[in-house]
């Protein structure tokens, strides 16, 4: 097989070339590892191992040899740095966790690798996965001394959207053929929009958020981003599975095959269209790119509910509440003194705590930390936190009334495609982009983002589908057959 | 409730107490919680809150807890909520620690103990699940601190009462009663020198029926001598600047054994907040009625049950029954001696009087008593059956616990205690008497009760003590008649 194309196979493909001996897993892994090199500029990866990713491989090529090959033996993937690898170095894009070699893998790190999966590196992100740029990353990427923004393969002077965008940008540029993501509040969803690939955050509970570097706790859900829904499906399903013995609030139900309902008809499909997401404020190039995506599912079968989700607009100022409170408290053990960064100068105890933090964390992370820690003070935590949490939950029941009339719900990721890098310095005109994927993040619910067309200058939408609690392989589903319909998923970035 | 009143002061005490669990593994992890490791070698990523770990729940330590509120009559919610407490503290990996707040485990009870006769309850207001911190250590390292996380993560239930205990003597005797419950029941193994017992005494003074008064907290009491010294001082300190026209300004206050002191650890003004939220990372704690009769079956008899049988099944006056119940080994050992023997109320003063004594006397448990509860038993059948008085058979049980014999019958023998029971020969020393004292005899006759006494003493140092002292009564009225 020539090389030159092998990154254009999807996952599935690759792993049938792989079984049958047309490409051994080193070879593989050889020439995604030479991508990222030679693609360095994108700024996606902050760590390689090479040494590592081959000895992975070799053991792949080992068991295949062996006839005991896992589904995905010798696939090469690649880790959002937020999740905890042996291999690698853990960062969480933070200075302070700089150097930070974890003594135990992920779950989801080690489900991979016990499918087969074969690690080529670690992924940029926002910095403890805060943002929706990337450019809150306080890490070098690959190839550079001091951090640099990872750059959108459409436009490099884009942002790849965020926390997950070197996870986007690596399956964008093909320098995996599916990698993992985060997502709090649409950290999958929005940089595949941004990027033109497709990509799955399951229903809460389902991946174990072992390993997974803690953000927000009651939000954090971990997914794969990939070229195809079918992909997708593929890691989703080697990913997720009960994890009771470290994480109390990974679901009790047992691994699924989520790729089993693809092909399905979406003949009676009802897909409900919140007005929602289609008010003030959505681009219009967003917004025809969605609504020609919306026409492909009726050529398909499917029939258009409108339904309304009416506190869509609460769902931002909710999120900044309760992702922040937790995230105070989630990062307060980071503070100089069994691991990671430490002020080198200090004279007391306190003043270590507060050089340290002041130095180790960046200016969106500390934003978040005293907003969350605001939040919980006492005679504002009535006020904030626990409002937040009513709020939550009517927001989760809104979903619930919808549901009673649809089957799925689609709509745009984001606002807008891909922003100028270092044009969006307001934060809280950052947090209102969030709007279309906070939803479903305060539910718990399992949403994707599908491509779905191009807007002004080439750059990539994102069509959103939410589904229902442990629908995700109706909504994998409904991606893949739009995918059959359309080749906007298959398209590469020029020069790519 | 009647308080003793000091100075005219009201002394008003609630109890907080730290009972670590006697579980294998850590509360939230599954390191082991053995004490007197090297440091930092029971520490596994979770306790060191390594990036990516997450809390899961043990479930020993929830038994541990539906136990206790079993034990103590409390209600066991069905459903409980941790919640993180943040502060810093280099101890305190994660930045915060895991407890119940809003909801906890166990809600209300009760604990019920004597003090000399009166019977006391005090009342919980709750008891928690949570982890303890690590260790910080201050003294070898020079211009340092050394951290030793091996008990970070250890179960703890923190017990917290309302403020009824009226006085030191109140407050130490509910402690030794809580000590002895959790004991009992197996989930604390009580050593309060390791710190598995930890108590922490809010006191306060007031004017009777005046509000409570400002209180100050005493930390970690781990010796009952150390609660008794450091409460009184707390309470004469207190009265002594009220006296002096200063107010009380709520504060936390450590005990120095060495002057006999409390100081100040910290004053309100400087109290943290916590900034207590539900812990996101768990799950709120679900506790099925089946898991709560699960438990219930497998515990052994509450002190209270097998209290309310002693006064039922033996008869016992409610006193001896709590006394008796104090511990399970005391208890055990009362009735076995009290089936052996028959006579249960016998063996009861036999068990809190010349037993218990013993014991206290050696500072030594039941586990080393050194007179069987059967010995005990056929001692007191001999007492029963008229062979040895209650003086003699003090005798027999100070020769079987020095171990100078170990059977009841041939240390009567051999000691020669058995009481005169042939009335033929008590018959002639009652007339011997008699005649040797005509003028006790004719006071007798003129009513005076003393002088008969004196006639039965008499007789009893004429019969070396082995008459039976009943027999002899009736005998010297007869003859007197």
């Amino acid at each position: 097989m020539s090389s030159t194309a092998l990154h254009d196979l999807g996952v599935a493909q690759l792993a049938a070339a792989l079984r049958g001996g047309q490409v051994s897993a080193v070879e593989a892994a050889r020439h995604f590892l030479a991508r990222a090199r030679s693609h360095q500029h994108l700024g996606a990866y902050v760590a390689l191992n090479e040494d590592a990713t081959l000895a992975q491989a070799r053991e792949q090529d080992a068991s295949i040899a062996a006839g005991t090959a896992a589904p995905l033996a010798g696939v090469p993937i690649a880790h959002k740095d937020i999740f905890v690898t042996r291999d690698f170095p853990t960062t969480a894009a933070s200075r302070m966790l700089a150097g930070y070699r974890s003594p135990f893998d992920a779950t989801v790190v080690a489900r991979l690798a016990g499918a087969g999966c074969v690690t080529l590196g670690k992924l940029n992100c926002d910095e403890f996965a805060m943002g929706g740029t990337n450019e809150n990353s306080a890490v070098a990427p690959v190839g550079f001394d001091a951090p640099q923004p990872v750059r959108n393969p459409w436009d490099g002077a884009r942002v790849p959207g965020g926390s997950s965008g070197g996870s986007a940008a690596a399956v964008a540029a093909r320098l995996a053929p599916a990698v993992t993501g985060t997502d709090t509040g649409g950290s999958i969803r929005q940089p595949a929009s941004f990027c033109g690939v497709t990509g799955i955050k399951p229903t809460y509970g389902r991946a174990s958020r072992y390993g997974m570097i803690a953000f927000a706790s009651s939000l954090d859900q971990a997914g794969p981003m990939a070229r195809s829904a079918e992909d997708c499906a593929l890691l989703l399903s080697a990913m997720c599975g009960p994890d009771p013995d470290r994480d109390s609030t990974s679901l009790d139900r047992p691994a699924e095959d989520f790729g089993r309902a693809l092909g399905d008809s979406l003949e009676g499909l009802r897909i409900g269209v919140p007005a929602e997401f289609f008010g003030e404020g959505l681009a219009a190039d967003v917004h025809a790119a969605v609504d020609a995506a919306l026409k492909e599912y009726e050529k398909l079968g499917a029939r258009l509910v409108p339904i309304t989700l009416p506190r869509t607009d609460l769902s931002v100022p909710v999120y900044y509440i309760l992702a922040p409170a937790e995230a105070s408290s989630n990062l307060s053990r980071f503070d100089g003194v069994r691991y990671g960064y430490r002020a080198s100068q200090y004279s007391d105890l306190l003043d270590m705590y507060k050089k340290t933090r002041a130095q180790g964390f960046g200016d969106e992370v500390k934003r978040r930390i005293m907003i969350g820690t605001y939040v919980l003070s006492e005679g504002y935590y009535d006020a904030y936190y626990l409002q937040a949490q009513k709020l939550r939950r009517m927001i989760a029941d809104d979903f619930q009334q919808a549901f009673k009339e649809c089957d799925l719900i689609a709509g745009p990721v984001a606002p807008t495609t891909a922003w100028r890098l270092g044009s969006q310095n307001d934060p809280v005109a950052n947090y209102l982009a969030d709007i279309y994927t906070l939803p479903a993040s305060l539910a718990g619910l399992p949403g994707m983002s599908v491509p779905a067309g191009f807007g002004e200058g080439g750059l990539p939408v994102g069509l959103q589908l939410i589904g229902n609690y442990f629908q995700e392989a109706r909504l994998l589903n409904a991606a893949h057959r739009l995918q059959q319909a359309t080749d906007f998923h298959l398209r590469a970035p020029e020069g790519i | 409730m009647t308080a003793k009143l000091i100075q005219g002061y009201e002394v008003v005490i609630g109890f907080e107490t730290h009972a670590q669990l006697a579980t294998k593994a850590k509360i939230f992890s599954r390191a082991s919680t053995a004490f007197g490791a090297e440091p930092n070698t029971q520490a596994c990523a979770v306790d060191l809150a390594l990036p990516g770990t997450l809390p899961v729940m043990n479930r020993e330590a929830v038994a541990c807890a539906i136990k206790l509120g079993l034990a103590l009559g409390s209600h066991i919610a069905p459903q409980s909520i941790f919640a993180r407490k943040n502060y810093f503290y280099p101890d305190l990996p994660k930045g915060y620690q895991i407890s119940q707040f809003e909801i906890p485990v166990v809600q209300g009870g009760e604990v019920g103990f004597y003090l000399g006769d009166e019977k006391k309850t005090v009342r919980l207001v709750r008891a928690h699940l949570e982890e303890d911190a690590g260790k910080s250590l201050h003294e070898e390292f020079h211009g340092m601190s050394g951290i030793d996380l091996n008990r970070a993560g250890t179960p703890l239930l923190e017990i917290v009462t309302e403020p009824d205990m009226r006085s030191t003597d109140e407050a130490v005797a509910y402690a030794k009663a809580l000590h002895q419950i959790v004991t009992w029941i197996g989930i604390c193994d009580g050593n309060m020198q390791e710190g598995s017992f930890r108590c922490d005494a809010n006191v306060s003074v007031r004017r009777p029926g005046q509000p409570l008064g400002t209180r100050r907290e005493i930390k970690n009491l781990n010796s009952f001598k150390y609660m008794q010294q450091a409460i009184d001082y707390e309470i004469r300190w207190q009265i002594e600047q009220l006296e002096d026209g200063h107010k009380i300004q709520q504060a936390t206050v450590l005990f120095d054994p060495d002057t006999g002191e409390t100081r100040a650890m910290r004053t309100k003004e400087d109290a943290a907040d916590y900034r207590y939220f539900p812990d996101p990372d768990l799950p709120p704690l679900v506790i099925a009625p089946e898991w709560v009769e699960q438990v219930k079956a497998a515990m052994p008899e509450l002190p209270r049950a097998m209290a309310t049988r002693f006064v039922q099944q033996y008869g016992l006056p409610e006193y001896d029954a709590t006394t008796l119940t104090q511990s399970q080994a005391m208890a055990a050992y009362f009735e076995d001696a009290a089936k052996a023997c028959g006579a249960p109320k016998l063996a009861s003063n036999w068990v809190m009087g010349e037993v218990s004594r013993r014991l206290n006397t050696e500072e030594i448990g039941m586990d080393a008593v050194k007179v069987s509860s059967r010995q005990l038993a056929a001692l007191i059948g001999r007492i029963g059956d008229g062979t040895v008085s209650n003086n003699a058979a003090r005798q027999v049980f100070e020769a079987l616990w020095s171990g100078e014999g170990s059977d009841v019958d041939a240390v009567i023998e051999a000691k020669g205690l058995k009481q005169m029971n042939d009335s033929g020969a008590l018959e002639k020393i009652i007339d011997e008497v008699i005649a040797a004292n005509p003028a006790n005899v004719e006071q007798y006759k003129a009513g005076k009760d003393k002088a008969f006494n004196a006639l039965v003493g008499q007789v009893m140092k004429a019969s070396k003590g082995k008459a039976n002292p009943q027999q002899v009564n009736e005998l010297l009225k007869a003859k007197l008649a």
